[in-house]
């Protein structure tokens, strides 16, 4: 492939349940920064079956082209479907950069259309620019979460990367109108070897904690199924959400929806109170960029009490009700 | 029936430290396991093994001391087990090793290719699905439950919030996550047998791929560099009663407008 | 000389371990007060193939070596000690004894299932009345026809309640004294064949440690193991196999006891540091750690002189002597480290010193003990 032929940003768009994903707006923004610093166009992609209403709605934010493909057989997220006709767009446009969002249909979707493209794909990116030579500077964690890995794709197009959400910041609305370009992609049903035969949502409330302002989470240090109540006085009391480290989750104490971590979900709240939390580096790649950490823990020595802006040395099961009973008569 | 199991040798990241003065990862002595995800691909095809009849075979890409996955991964109950090692795939990316994973799958019948959905060191979850690009056969990620029917698999696939039934044709790629199942541990009698069978150990020759699609070479993604995080700014760290401590945080919250 | 491991020793090691961190562990306070014998983990057990580990394949056994068998009673008793002399009971004392003593159809008949845990094995040979001195056996065995006829009672057998294959030994022939002694495998559930009393003990609570009473009991003489009046020798000899496995067992919980003590060191502080700093407990931590590796030795010597054939009677008897005195010691050093938490429930190291107490006790005494090694060296 010719690196030159490549010009300008395109963003994946997901949407669910008839509602934009809000790591596509997020990367939506993203892509506009790239896009300026290397003055090209910024278009966004929406893929599904009489979903004009999304692509309206992402018109109205901050892109230059918002393209929306229509077809039956969009209608659900099936990995062949909607491989093909990204490929055809990107190969059609020729982006020398695609953001997808790094959620499960990204992390399924992503990797299909870069192998099928033999490009390269960063999964997981937190940091995104362009250096002298305008190629994109994708930087992600490694190694659990400790190594800050800094990674280029010189020689192959599009630069591909997915990104968590949470992690960038939602685009802008802007006043002018963003021209949608429609297409209906001819697709076989035949050609398409998976079927969906139902979806079915989670049966109680599904938490989404990635959305909250405020986490308390709990690690082992909580002791047992029955302290989670603790943490969960002082969340409510803050107007938060509870969280737990994988550890919890695994004893079956709460369930996985709560999970913060790599294998769990990233957080960036206001504030994110761990309890009990010994601060595994898996667990603290899902946190560490909270505005404001407290850290309550017998262990001085814990790698979390290092990392904490604030780190109380105790027991949770005293200090925890305090701060409850404290802010409650602050009124 | 015939299913591949792709496994990979991982550091235990969950024991790995930082040297506090070094602010390096410290590696050594750091135990090396099966990736969890993979366990539960193997698992799964172990149980489909019992219940249905089926041929596992287990392959790995890696340096020769992956042997002992692939050792493990017998004394659990597989039938097969294939090295792939070759200097020239250092350095590779998730799209060459991908490659050779998929030209290793290609030298066999298989109806499933169970892969885990990511390995706790790369942590991208690329490989699978780049795998069953290269091998031109559909792909189910984040799988938590299989079924295997007459005319193909029922499976089904997690969300953010819920899951998918889906009904796919073989052959057909899967990734497994830790949700699928609970793995069962080596058995006694198979470890006795495990380091009486043959490991083949195929490399790149074998495999007939030009040697610019494999390692370093081969990949689009290179490592511009690489930093060890910096660990935030120091905090404050307090000792006091359970109320003073109460009193310290509720008073930094109300700084901070929280409450 | 190789202090290795071979990779299948490292392998069983490996599994064993996790195992009994995930299955063993979680549930060994509980069974200690409620004196249930572990059943789901006994069939766990069984279906890993851990119930028969030094046996062929033949025999339903896992084809592997008595090593690894020993590593497999350590690593349980690390966590359990119950769980290490269930395993140690029925593998060395009633299965070993069939492989070496039994005929081919006892070997099929018994041996098979008992290797793959589908039954669980006993040792009946103490009695109210004979103890140390084995000898004085008052259970008797009349042969009437083609059957035998058994009346006595045993007390104090391991896996007592719970075990469906026995081995027992009755006196055949008194007039002939310890050379009238037989050996007989008896099922449950035969008549005229009932489980007595079950003891309440001070450690090693959920094992099984029962009465077993005779009364008119019938059994086939299919069922007399090895030849008439050859009990005695045989029980002997399959002892000297079960002491490597009560040393095991003892080695293990040494080794637990040891384990959470330098945990425990580290993480408490007083006088602002953790006392693992202080030097006083760093010596006595080192004393601890020696003595294990110094009955590590003898235990994995036995087993050494056992699996490669030579006599391994006093190499049997010294490893068990000196890993219950360590078992003894490190558990009692244990609880003075935990201080006054190390006597409460909350820790399990009081439960470590209660199972220890009986390692120096079962499957001969350590005066016994002392009497085979004195009687080796003075011979």
């Amino acid at each position: 492939m010719n690196v030159n032929e490549y010009s300008g940003v395109m963003v994946f768009a997901e949407h669910n349940d008839g509602l934009l994903e809000k790591v596509s707006l997020e990367l939506v923004g993203k892509g506009r920064e790239i896009a300026k610093k290397l003055d090209v166009k910024l278009s966004a992609v929406v893929l599904g079956y009489n979903s004009e209403n999304i692509a309206d709605e992402l018109a109205t934010y901050d892109v230059d082209e918002v393209i929306y493909a229509n077809s039956e057989e969009l209608k659900d997220y099936r990995t062949e479907p909607f491989t093909q006709v990204l490929c055809d767009i990107i190969n059609e446009k020729k982006p020398e950069v695609f953001f997808v969002g790094a959620t499960y249909m990204g992390r399924d979707l992503a990797p299909r259309i870069a192998a099928r493209l033999e490009t390269g794909l960063t999964a997981d990116c937190t940091a995104l620019d362009i250096d002298e030579k305008r190629n994109l500077l994708m930087t992600r964690p490694a190694f659990g979460g400790n190594l800050m890995a800094t990674i280029i794709c010189e020689n192959n197009r599009p630069q591909m990367s997915t990104v968590r959400p949470g992690v960038f910041s939602k685009a802008e609305k802007k006043d002018s109108e963003t021209p949608v370009t429609v297409i209906e992609p001819a697709l076989k049903s035949e050609d398409m070897k998976t079927k969906v035969i139902e979806i079915v949502k989670c049966a109680k409330e599904c938490v989404d904690i990635s959305e909250a302002k405020v986490i308390v989470a709990c690690g082992r240090g909580i002791g047992c199924k029955e302290n989670i109540g603790k943490a969960k006085e002082l969340a409510d009391v803050l107007g938060g959400t509870l969280g737990a480290s994988r550890a919890v989750v695994d004893n079956k104490w709460i369930d996985k929806e709560f999970q913060v971590g790599q294998t769990g979900k990233t957080v960036k709240p206001n504030l994110y109170v761990a309890c009990g939390i010994s601060g595994a580096i898996q667990h603290m790649a899902g946190m560490q960029d909270s505005d404001y950490i407290i850290a309550i823990n017998k262990d001085k020595s814990a790698p979390i009490m290092k990392m904490a802006d604030l780190a109380i040395v105790g027991d949770l099961n005293k200090v925890l009700p305090e701060m409850v009973k404290q802010i409650k008569e602050l009124g | 029936m015939n299913i591949i199991v792709c496994i990979k040798q991982v550091p235990d990241t969950t024991e790995v430290k930082i040297d506090p003065v070094k602010g390096t990862l410290i590696r050594n002595g750091v135990p090396s396991i099966i990736n969890p995800d993979d366990m539960n691909a193997l698992e799964e095809a172990l149980r489909i093994k019992d219940n249905h009849g089926a041929k596992v075979t287990v392959i790995t890409m890696g340096p020769p001391q992956a042997e002992n996955a692939l050792r493990e991964a017998l004394a659990m109950g597989a039938d097969e087990a294939v090295l792939i090692t070759d200097r020239a795939f250092a350095g590779a990316d998730t799209l060459a090793t991908s490659r050779v994973l998929a030209a290793a799958v290609k030298k066999f019948e298989y109806d499933i290719v169970f892969a885990g959905r990511q390995a706790i060191d790369g942590d991208t979850a690329q490989v699978g699905p780049e795998m069953a690009e290269h091998l031109g056969i559909p792909q189910i990620t984040y799988v938590q439950k299989v079924e295997v029917e007459n005319d193909g698999l029922k499976v089904e696939k997690a969300l953010e919030k819920g899951y998918m039934v889906m009904k796919t044709d073989t052959p057909v790629l899967l990734t497994a996550i830790k949700e699928l199942n609970e793995p069962r541990y080596m058995s006694a009698n198979l470890i006795f047998e495990a380091f009486n069978k043959e490991i083949q150990i195929w490399d790149a020759g074998k495999l007939s791929l030009s040697s610019d699609l494999l390692g370093l070479k081969g990949s689009p993604t290179q490592v511009r560099k690489s930093v060890t995080k910096e660990l935030k700014g120091k905090g404050e760290v307090i000792d006091m009663s359970p109320k003073e401590s109460a009193e310290y945080a509720v008073n930094k919250l109300k700084e901070k407008l929280i409450v | 000389m190789d202090f290795g491991l071979t990779r299948e020793q490292e392998m069983i090691k490996k599994m064993v371990r996790e195992f009994a961190q995930n299955e063993v562990k979680p549930l060994a306070a509980e069974i200690d007060e409620t004196e249930e014998f572990p059943w789901e983990n006994v069939k766990k057990m069984a279906r890993y193939g851990l119930m028969g580990i030094p046996f062929p394949t033949k025999y339903g056994g896992a084809g592997g070596d008595y090593l690894s068998y020993i590593l497999a009673v350590e690593e349980l008793s690390k966590v359990c000690a119950t769980t290490g002399v269930i395993l140690s009971a029925h593998t060395s004392l009633c299965c070993g004894c069939i492989y070496e003593n039994g005929n081919e159809d006892q070997k099929m008949k018994y041996l098979v299932p008992l290797n793959k845990g589908e039954l669980v094995g006993a040792f009946a040979l103490t009695e109210p009345n004979a103890g140390t001195d084995a000898s004085g056996q008052q259970t008797v065995a009349v042969k009437d026809g083609d059957e035998y006829i058994l009346n006595g009672s045993k007390i104090f057998i391991t896996n007592g309640a719970t075990a469906d294959v026995f081995i027992v030994f009755a006196m055949t022939d008194r007039s002939k004294g310890v050379r009238g002694i037989t050996a007989f495998i008896v099922e449950k559930g035969t008549k005229g064949f009932s489980v007595g009393k079950v003891e309440e003990k001070l450690g090693i609570r959920a094992s099984s440690t029962a009465e077993l009473i005779f009364e008119d009991c019938r059994i086939p003489e299919e069922n007399l193991l090895g030849a008439e009046g050859k009990g005695f020798g045989i029980a002997m000899k399959t002892l000297d196999g079960g002491r490597i496995g009560i040393a095991a067992q003892a080695l293990g919980i040494a080794e637990g006891a040891l384990e959470e003590s330098a945990r425990y060191m580290k993480e408490r502080k007083q006088f602002g540091k953790p006392i693992a700093r202080n030097q006083g407990m760093q010596w006595m931590i080192a004393d601890m750690d020696t003595k294990v590796e110094a009955a590590r030795g003898l235990v994995y010597k036995a087993v050494w002189m056992k699996a490669n054939g030579y006599r391994y009677s006093m190499d049997a008897a010294r490893a068990k002597l000196y890993a219950a005195e360590v078992a003894m010691e490190i558990t009692t050093k244990a609880i003075q480290i935990f201080g006054g938490y190390g006597y409460t429930k909350e820790y399990p190291v009081e439960r470590m010193f209660r199972d220890a107490k009986i390692t120096e006790i079962y499957e001969g005494t350590s005066q016994v003990q002392k009497m085979v090694i004195a009687a080796g060296v003075l011979s």
